[in-house]
């Protein structure tokens, strides 16, 4: 490192990578938030995908964003804005900008900064400098000539041409690496191991890597400086940790309840974004017994984990807001059929096709009413990438204790960005318990009968003694009959109410002041990450904030009304016109909070929350 | 010999109108499991929505009276996740082939071991009187006071283009029929679709007049059996002969045909060009089991791949499922 290079140390920095959909950006940004959580940083990722399967090539919407924040410490949100911009052709430099700070530095591939490249993004100028220039960038530019020296260094390497230039990225993320004191040698593992049948391109690969590390080591000159965050370690986050995004942790917390369980896991499900990488995750492991059905429509994909239920399995299906809309039916038929079923909702943007690949937590109403009925159901929102584990977890467990579908939340951020992710044992889970109809009870049995907690015995076909038929009439309480009688259906629909309201969920925790708190910001879900991060930048300025932030939703935590109704101030803060906002209020009397609503398809910004937040106190 | 009577399936009072062409089906559905002999408590029989669809609460076995179309595919996960269970789907016309038509196919594209039940009387019966997808063009009913402006499904053409494997056919009212095909269709391992022609007596009487009665049947239909001679009629004087593309009637020993001219019946036949054009035939109307032809199972190569790739790959639970994953330590 040369003598005269600024090093700065920082507790957080963001890096945005960016380019054409094809140009391996998602990669990149991978293996550089990998190196990072191996060397202790916490980290948190944002890819920022277009919807389009491939936009022309270097247009202004095929560019396809991958965001990751590395701190000394826990990272809650992936960054607002970045400190390193690597903008591989003018199409991302021209809609990637605006995630940069006044004293961000951009990265360009210079070579790709031709006329003919600048005309597709739509520029006036004909190179480099006049694109900058007309778009008024004050920050430090970096231009390398990344496609020449890629080509370059693999002149002897006997790739043609265009696989030469796939490896683009890798040259971009050497550079990077340097600016960030990162250790080559976890990416050159990564690598080995990524192409470990193709040991040629994994050498490729590394030694465009090197040459991009090489170029900002010799050419300082063009970089004004270079960071280092170095990891806070704390003994409670001893241990072995992984890089996990939200749907491959919603499908592992649902592979380990099952296991805990004894039950076959049976996965019915229909292709839609963002919640396919469910269904492909778990399509892998058959070794474990996985059994994955792709349905011919949404609608099957319910019904058959429905029947897998019934059948013994642990029945799931996986979708997104418009396949809730098509589920609902079979949804209802296990509120009164009281099977176990888990039905994992990935938000994205409504209504109808919406924004397939952005987020919001516009399904809230959705998934506790959109039914014909009285059909009270569990929903848990899960908070983060690692606590889709938790919360699958949690879902199956009430799922198959209380003989109830459960829905589980997510959303495609949660859903696509990752953190490291603790390797959970699975000895310390707590067991889940079925409630088998006990053998003693052969020959006096009918399917509604219900233990203490209302929840009725589980047959499952296959037993002698124990014939029954379920279905979508109203069912005598006592015999099991098709029923119509007046008095049975109110005690039906009270009884499955109860059912419900006697789950026992944990309470929900109040982080920050929580004694003395100004105001108390509250949430659910995906956005935990944003508004833990705004509450500490409040507090760091000297105001009194707490942050109560929900995961079951459905039972509410019994504390519920206490929480609220403690603080002076509260603000509920969510991607939605106030889903939740009115859940609460039609749960707890007399809550009257302020909003915070944002419908923008995108994650929450912590400085704009900041802003809002401060004008409640 | 089976342990079993038709009085071990039997459960409950049907509550179909009298003379309901469901009666009749129930009862050979009792005789022909306790000919077949699978426990009651291995037998899940799933239904949708309608009149037929109440079947299951007259069963002694496990069941499910689900929601409108929905059986088939309810039926798949249950076959899918525990394919020890002889798993029976009920549907009407309606049922089966308008709400639950994707399903319909789907399942017998896939090929699921599922005995697939549809019990055809062109109505909708429980709505009270509207044509349903089988009822013919320009049918007068509640919902189409003016006569119906388009054409049915026949439902073995649906199957077939499907790449259904099995079709069998037979009228409620013929209880030996009945169960002959209920049996074969427990024998023949996929999707078996048997279609059962059943007369609504209040809001569609005398729609398969022609074969309801025993002497009907003697005149315009004809019972087909793998490997035998295609011949029917009171005193089997007609045969069915290939003219060109099509299947012709013919008079025994008149016009120059002989029974060397009458075809053969073969329900193992890969191709089903012929056995699609036996049952689309009007008269006669074609009985009995029509198409029946080996081939692999979705829920044997689920569970068939589930075993190999546990033999192929060296995690099998959950703890050995993490250690896949490049990890990190934090010391």
């Amino acid at each position: 490192m040369a003598d005269n290079l600024k090093v700065e140390e920082l507790d957080q920095v963001v890096v945005r990578f960016s380019g054409d959909s094809g140009d391996g950006m998602q990669l990149a940004g991978n293996i550089f938030s990998t190196i990072s959580a191996t060397v202790g940083n916490g980290i948190c990722t944002f890819p920022d995908y277009p919807a389009d399967i491939r936009a022309p090539q270097g247009s202004l919407t095929g560019v396809s964003g991958f965001q990751v924040s590395i701190a000394a410490d826990k990272a809650f949100t992936p960054g607002d804005k970045c400190d390193v911009l690597v903008a591989m052709n003018p199409a991302a430099l021209k809609t990637q900008y605006k995630f940069c700070k006044p004293t961000s530095s951009i990265i360009i591939d210079v070579d790709s900064f031709k006329k003919a490249d600048l005309e597709k993004a739509q520029f006036e100028a004909t190179d480099a400098a006049g694109a900058i220039a007309e778009m008024g960038i004050k920050q430090d530019v970096i231009e390398v000539p990344v496609t020449s020296m890629v080509k370059d260094v693999l002149a002897d390497s006997g790739m043609d041409p265009k696989a030469m230039l796939k490896c683009r990225n890798m040259l971009a993320l050497g550079l990077v690496c340097y600016i960030f004191n990162r250790d080559l040698s976890i990416a050159e593992k990564f690598l080995r191991e990524k192409f470990a049948k193709k040991p040629a391109i994994a050498e490729n690969n590394i030694k465009v890597i090197h040459a991009g590390y090489d170029f900002g080591a010799n050419t300082h000159a063009s970089v004004s400086h270079t960071y280092n965050v170095v990891s806070k370690q704390t003994p409670a986050k001893k241990g072995r940790y992984m890089d996990i995004n939200g749907n491959k942790a919603t499908a592992y917390g649902l592979i380990a309840a099952a296991e805990k369980a004894g039950l076959r896991l049976y996965l019915g499900s229909y292709p839609i974004t963002p919640a396919t990488d469910v269904l492909h995750e778990l399509s892998k492991h058959k070794s474990l017994g996985v059994t994955t059905v792709q349905c011919e429509d949404e609608i099957a994909g319910c019904a058959s984990a429905l029947g897998a239920s019934f059948a013994g399995a642990l029945g799931v299906t996986s979708t997104s807001g418009p396949g809730i809309c098509l589920k609902s039916e079979a949804m209802n038929l296990a509120v009164i059929m009281e099977l176990p079923l888990v039905v994992i909702d990935v938000q994205r943007g409504g209504p109808a096709t919406g924004l397939p690949t952005k987020s919001e937590q516009t399904d809230l109403l959705q998934c506790l009413f959109g039914r014909n009925g009285e059909t009270p159901m569990p929903v848990i929102a899960a908070t983060s990438p690692a606590d889709c584990f938790e919360s699958a977890y949690a879902a199956c467990k009430i799922a198959l204790e209380h003989m109830t579908p459960v829905v589980f939340m997510s959303d495609a951020y949660i859903a696509n960005g990752s953190e490291a992710f603790k390797l959970p044992n699975l000895a310390e889970y707590p067991a889940i318990n079925p409630p088998y109809v006990p053998e003693s009870m052969k020959g006096t049995w009918t399917p509604y009968m219900r233990d203490e907690r209302d929840v009725r015995y589980w047959a499952v076909p296959g037993r002698e003694g124990f014939a029954h038929i379920l279905g979508g009439l109203e069912k005598d309480s006592k015999t099991g009959a098709i029923s119509t009688n007046p008095e049975n259906h109110d005690l039906m629909c009270r009884l499955r109410q109860s059912k419900i309201d006697k789950i026992q969920v944990p309470d929900v925790e109040v982080e920050g002041d929580k004694d003395d708190a100004d105001l108390l910001i509250v949430g659910f879900g995906g956005t935990y990450g944003h508004l833990h991060a705004a509450m500490d930048e409040m507090r760091a300025a000297g105001k009194k904030v707490a942050l109560a932030h929900f995961r079951y939703i459905n039972p509410l935590p019994k504390n519920t009304a206490e929480v609220m109704k403690k603080y002076k101030k509260v603000v509920v803060a969510e991607q939605n016109l106030g889903q939740f906002a009115a859940f609460l209020r039609m749960k707890v009397d007399g809550f009257a909070p302020a909003q915070f609503n944002e419908v923008k398809g995108q994650p929450f910004v912590v400085s704009e929350l900041v802003a809002a937040f401060n004008k409640l106190i | 010999m089976s342990e079993y009577t038709a009085k071990d399936y039997k459960k409950g009072q049907p509550r179909w109108c009298p003379g309901c062409g469901d009666h009749f089906f129930l009862a050979s559905l009792h005789k022909a499991m306790a000919e077949i002999g699978v426990a009651p408590h291995n037998v899940a029989v799933i239904s949708g929505i309608g009149c037929s669809s109440r079947l299951p609460h007259y069963m002694a076995t496990y069941g499910m009276n689900t929601i409108h179309g929905r059986a088939a595919a309810i039926a798949t996960g249950c076959k899918v996740s525990n394919p020890n269970l002889s798993v029976w789907q009920i549907s009407g016309d309606g049922d089966g082939l308008a709400i639950g038509g994707n399903h319909f196919i789907h399942a017998n594209r896939r090929n699921i071991d599922l005995k697939m039940i549809l019990l055809n009387n062109r109505i909708y019966g429980l709505t009270k009187g509207q044509y349903s997808p089988t009822s013919p063009r320009g049918f007068v009913s509640k919902s189409s006071p003016y006569g119906t402006v388009e054409d049915p499904f026949r439902p073995a053409e649906l199957c077939f283009g499907a790449r259904g494997h099995f079709f069998a056919r037979a009228v409620a009212t013929d209880a030996e029929g009945t169960v002959n095909i209920l049996k074969s269709a427990h024998a023949h391992k996929g999707a078996a679709v048997c279609e059962i022609l059943q007369n609504c007596v209040i809001f569609n009487d005398g729609t398969h007049e022609a074969v309801y009665t025993k002497e009907g049947r003697a005149k315009n239909a004809i019972y087909l059996k793998h490997g035998e001679k295609m011949v029917f009629g009171e005193n089997n004087e007609f045969g069915l002969v290939q003219e060109g593309f099509g299947v012709k009637v013919v008079t025994i020993d008149q016009d120059g045909y002989t029974m060397d001219d009458v075809l053969v019946h073969d329900a193992h036949c890969e191709d089903n060009t012929l056995q699609l054009k036996l049952a689309m035939m009007e008269y006669p109307v074609a009985l009995g089991v029509i198409r029946d032809v080996e081939a692999p199972t979705y829920d044997d190569a689920v569970n068939a791949q589930i075993e190999e790739v546990k033999a192929a790959k060296k995690y099998h639970n959950f703890a050995e499922l993490l250690e896949t994953n490049d990890t990190w330590e934090v010391k």
